[in-house]
């Protein structure tokens, strides 16, 4: 995966480790690992390929990735921007304004779940609107799904790209300014190409983090099979009535999420060269 | 996922409590009791278990209670993944029989209140509910729990009985998340337990239908086998079950058993 030029002269050079970190190092993973490990020695294998087809679990699995992509999407077209904006403009309260962004991460997801029903319900600040002149209601609705992801995963995206963005060798930027390019054309050829690579590594937070969500997903958009029945809110219900299944579908979700990164991150590695 | 960290800290939590009622129960060999102890108790009993649980801790001075609620189905499971809890408090007889079977019950256990279901809705019931039957208008929102846990299970009876078919827009993973929607005004209507709706208080109105007989919950309630703290385990159990006991619970909108 990494025998292209830019990741190995970067990525793979052991050489300058300071050897003391090795055994931190192995620790970390294997404390990240074991768990998965224990679900794996746990999972009913034979009933697996029944689980798998089960008209319940793909339409949960289906769901799940459309709405973790739609979030990523969502989260990609108004964090780029916030990020910019928090590593890029002076202003007043920037501070105030980067410990704001982050509040998603600290809420507990069933709080951040009721925050949006606040907001976006049928009795929030925007929610009551829409429904009133416009007969919109979000809540238990596929879009109220990728809205709970997105509200959730957005740090992700806006911390990565924000520390590319701070990286970046302004230099590039101010050359192209000064070579007559406007500030748009300059965002979009310049820094964009720039900051590529902490771009996906922030996407594919954002969208691991989409992929997962459970708290906020299953107080705003409930749980209802089709619609907001992600895989996460399937296992969970899984838990109370046959564990072995929920483990099984947490593995799929698991193998499902780890094979989509995987290829991913081939052809952007392909591509970035 | 998030469910999962929530039972790690219970476990923690639990076996950091561990130790000092270890210590606390060896000195309380007698009658006075001491140290934790670890309640395990559905949604539904959270205000009633509150308070016997302050009033426990008065009556036996050094006694801490610590009450941990959820959903009487993921107690089960926390329980027989070997949870190190005193008590255990479930909404209905199949989940107590979970842990039963998994031999992680001290004796039998023992019904000490019964509860049956109300309509739910939010004050001012803007979606003109009268009973059962609106629950079948689409039109309305309505929460329904999940058939996994207990009051979902409880549901299912209810709408055979009244040969109701339920046009649900969610279903919720315990009886307090359904209620929250009602309270919230972001469903019209949600069929949850009479305690639920009377604790809610004047944010959420109840509304009684014949059929709700037809599934009236049994709560069991147990001493665990691997209890760290049997004795004030045993005394709470017989505290839940005493008059004393009834009267908190029947305040709460629970019926004797």
């Amino acid at each position: 995966m990494t025998r292209d030029g830019r990741a190995s002269s970067r990525d793979d050079r052991p050489s300058g480790l300071p050897s003391a970190l090795l055994p931190l190092a192995a620790l970390g993973l294997l404390f990240l690992m074991l768990p998965v490990a224990g679900l794996v020695v746990r999972a009913p294998w034979s009933t697996l390929p029944d689980l798998l087809t089960r008209p319940e679990s793909l339409d949960a699995l289906r769901l799940s990735l459309l709405c973790a992509t739609l979030a990523t999407l969502v989260c990609l077209v108004l964090g780029v921007p916030l990020a910019w904006l928090l590593a890029r403009a002076r202003f007043r309260g920037r501070a105030v304004v980067r410990a704001l962004v982050m509040v998603p991460l600290v809420l507990p997801p069933v709080v951040g779940g009721v925050a949006l029903f606040t907001a976006f319900g049928r009795r929030g600040i925007v929610g009551r609107p829409l429904d009133d002149w416009v007969g919109v209601s979000l809540p238990f609705t596929t879009p109220a799904v990728v809205l709970a992801e997105a509200f959730v995963a957005m740090p992700f995206l806006v911390i990565a790209v924000e520390g590319a963005l701070r990286g970046a060798d302004r230099r590039y930027e101010d050359a192209a300014a000064t070579l007559g390019a406007s500030s748009w054309y300059t965002f979009r050829r310049v820094t964009l190409p720039l900051v590529l690579p902490g771009l996906a590594a922030g996407a594919v937070l954002c969208w691991a983090r989409a992929l997962g969500e459970f708290g906020a997903t299953i107080t705003f958009a409930g749980n209802f099979p089709g619609t907001t029945r992600t895989m996460p809110v399937e296992v969970y219900l899984a838990l109370q009535r046959d564990p072995e299944a929920a483990i099984a579908l947490s593995l799929v979700l698991l193998l499902v999420s780890v094979a989509v990164l995987a290829a991913l991150r081939e052809r952007w590695l392909g591509v970035s060269t | 996922m998030r469910r999962w960290a929530g039972v790690c800290a219970v476990v923690v939590v639990v076996a950091g409590c561990g130790g000092g009622s270890g210590t606390g129960a060896a000195g309380a060999e007698g009658d006075d009791l001491g140290g934790t102890l670890t309640v395990l108790a559905a949604s539904s009993l959270t205000e009633s278990f509150t308070t016997l649980g302050k009033r426990f801790e008065r009556a036996h001075p050094g006694t801490r209670v610590q009450l941990s609620f959820a959903a009487s189905s993921e107690l089960a499971s926390q329980v027989t993944a070997g949870a190190p809890a005193d008590v255990f408090a479930s909404a209905s007889p199949e989940t107590m029989r979970q842990v039963v079977d998994a031999g992680a019950v001290e004796g039998r256990p023992a019904v000490f209140a019964r509860n049956r279901l109300e309509v739910a809705v939010p004050a001012g019931n803007p979606g003109d509910v009268t009973g059962l039957a609106d629950l079948a208008r689409p039109e309305l929102r309505v929460a329904l729990c999940a058939p996994e846990v207990p009051c979902g299970a409880a549901a299912e009876k209810v709408f055979a009985a009244a040969d109701v078919e339920p046009a649900p827009d969610t279903f919720e993973a315990d009886v307090k998340a359904a209620l929250t929607k009602v309270t919230l005004g972001e469903v019209d209507a949600a069929l949850v337990y009479r305690t639920d709706v009377r604790a809610a208080g004047s944010d959420v109105e109840g509304i009684e239908f014949a059929e709700a007989a037809e599934a009236v919950n049994d709560y069991p309630v147990a001493v665990l086998r691997d209890a760290p703290n049997r004795a004030a385990a045993r005394a709470f159990v017989a505290m839940v079950r005493s008059e004393e006991g009834l009267a908190v619970l029947s305040r709460a909108g629970f019926e004797r058993p």
